[in-house]
């Protein structure tokens, strides 16, 4: 049961979470200064993401074998491959440099 | 375009992130069954939370022996960035708040960015397209990890920790690769999540990186 009450309690804050925006601010004209915030939200948001799960582990610093498969995965998207290709070479060189570890 | 064809070049772009979404879903069947989630536990949770980083975390912290309370506000700490891109997805919605607050649930990243013009306003239909083919994988990725844990065993061994990295570094590519103020705010974002890695609990410094956008009022 206890398992089912971690479920609940996580459909109820992400649910909650994700409603708060749309049910206070939606509808509504927002001022052009804060429509040019809204639009740069995304690349503080993913730079973040991106550096908290590649060079950090909870709440330390890290750097390993998934830091150098996200770097390689880099290179081939700055080099305009897919997603999918970058992400599968990134698994590769991830797994293999944990294996000879 | 009408919305149905919005709907499709939605679902055309979302397709990518989907596969991708499989796997990482898969990953999560097999945590969950490791941190003592059933199989039908771990999908209701795939199906009904729908948030891969929230999830991660909570099975995570759960499975260190952090209990349910810890487990549920550690999640919604990850979970917080979705306060920013609802509020900024919100102008984009018509209708009453139930209808508004039903539509905020299908914001997922991948899908946010994406449907973002880039002048502060989303195209919802964009989003909603996006999301749908990320919603089923996302499931059925879940079902065949918590049914095939066992064979695939610790999901990090196989490097599939690194598909979420990627995974954002996509999308961040996307973002700033034409240069100028979205680089600066990407380049500060990571600065401050990094800055605050140690000193914070996880989730707190991706929803606090959100300040580098303020650099947007200089303009």
């Amino acid at each position: 049961m206890t398992i089912w009450w971690l479920i609940i309690g996580c459909i109820a804050v992400t649910s909650l979470i994700k409603a708060v925006g749309p049910v206070l601010v939606g509808g509504r004209d927002l001022p052009g200064w804060s429509m040019r915030v809204i639009a740069l939200l995304a690349p503080a948001l993913l730079a973040a993401l991106v550096v908290t799960s590649a060079l950090a582990a909870g709440t330390r610093w890290s750097v390993g074998a998934h830091t150098v498969g996200v770097a390689v995965a880099g290179v081939l998207l700055l080099l305009g491959r897919s997603m999918i290709l970058a992400v599968g070479v990134a698994v590769v060189v991830t797994a293999l440099l944990r294996a000879l570890a | 375009m009408s919305r149905t064809q919005t709907f499709r070049a939605g679902v055309r772009k979302g397709v990518p992130f989907a596969v991708v979404g499989f796997v990482l879903s898969m990953s999560f069947g097999v945590l969950a069954l490791q941190a003592g989630f059933t199989p039908l536990q771990a999908i209701v949770t795939s199906a009904l939370v729908f948030a891969g980083s929230a999830q991660f975390t909570a099975v995570s912290v759960f499975a260190a022996g952090g209990g349910v309370g810890p487990a549920v506000a550690a999640a919604a700490l990850m979970h917080g960035r979705f306060l920013a891109m609802g509020v900024a997805f919100a102008p984009s919605l018509p209708g009453g708040a139930a209808r508004r607050a039903a539509q905020g649930q299908t914001v997922v990243d991948a899908s946010w960015a994406m449907a973002n013009r880039g002048d502060g306003t989303f195209d919802r239909w964009l989003l909603f397209g996006a999301t749908a083919p990320q919603y089923l994988t996302w499931v059925s990725g879940t079902v065949v990890g918590a049914l095939t844990g066992d064979l695939i065993g610790d999901p990090d061994r196989w490097g599939l920790d690194v598909i979420y990295p990627t995974f954002f570094l996509a999308l961040l590519i996307g973002e700033v690769k034409r240069g100028g103020l979205p680089m600066v705010v990407a380049l500060l974002g990571a600065v401050v999540a990094l800055a605050l890695v140690p000193v914070t609990p996880p989730g707190v410094p991706i929803l606090a990186a959100g300040v580098a956008a303020l650099l947007g009022l200089r303009r």
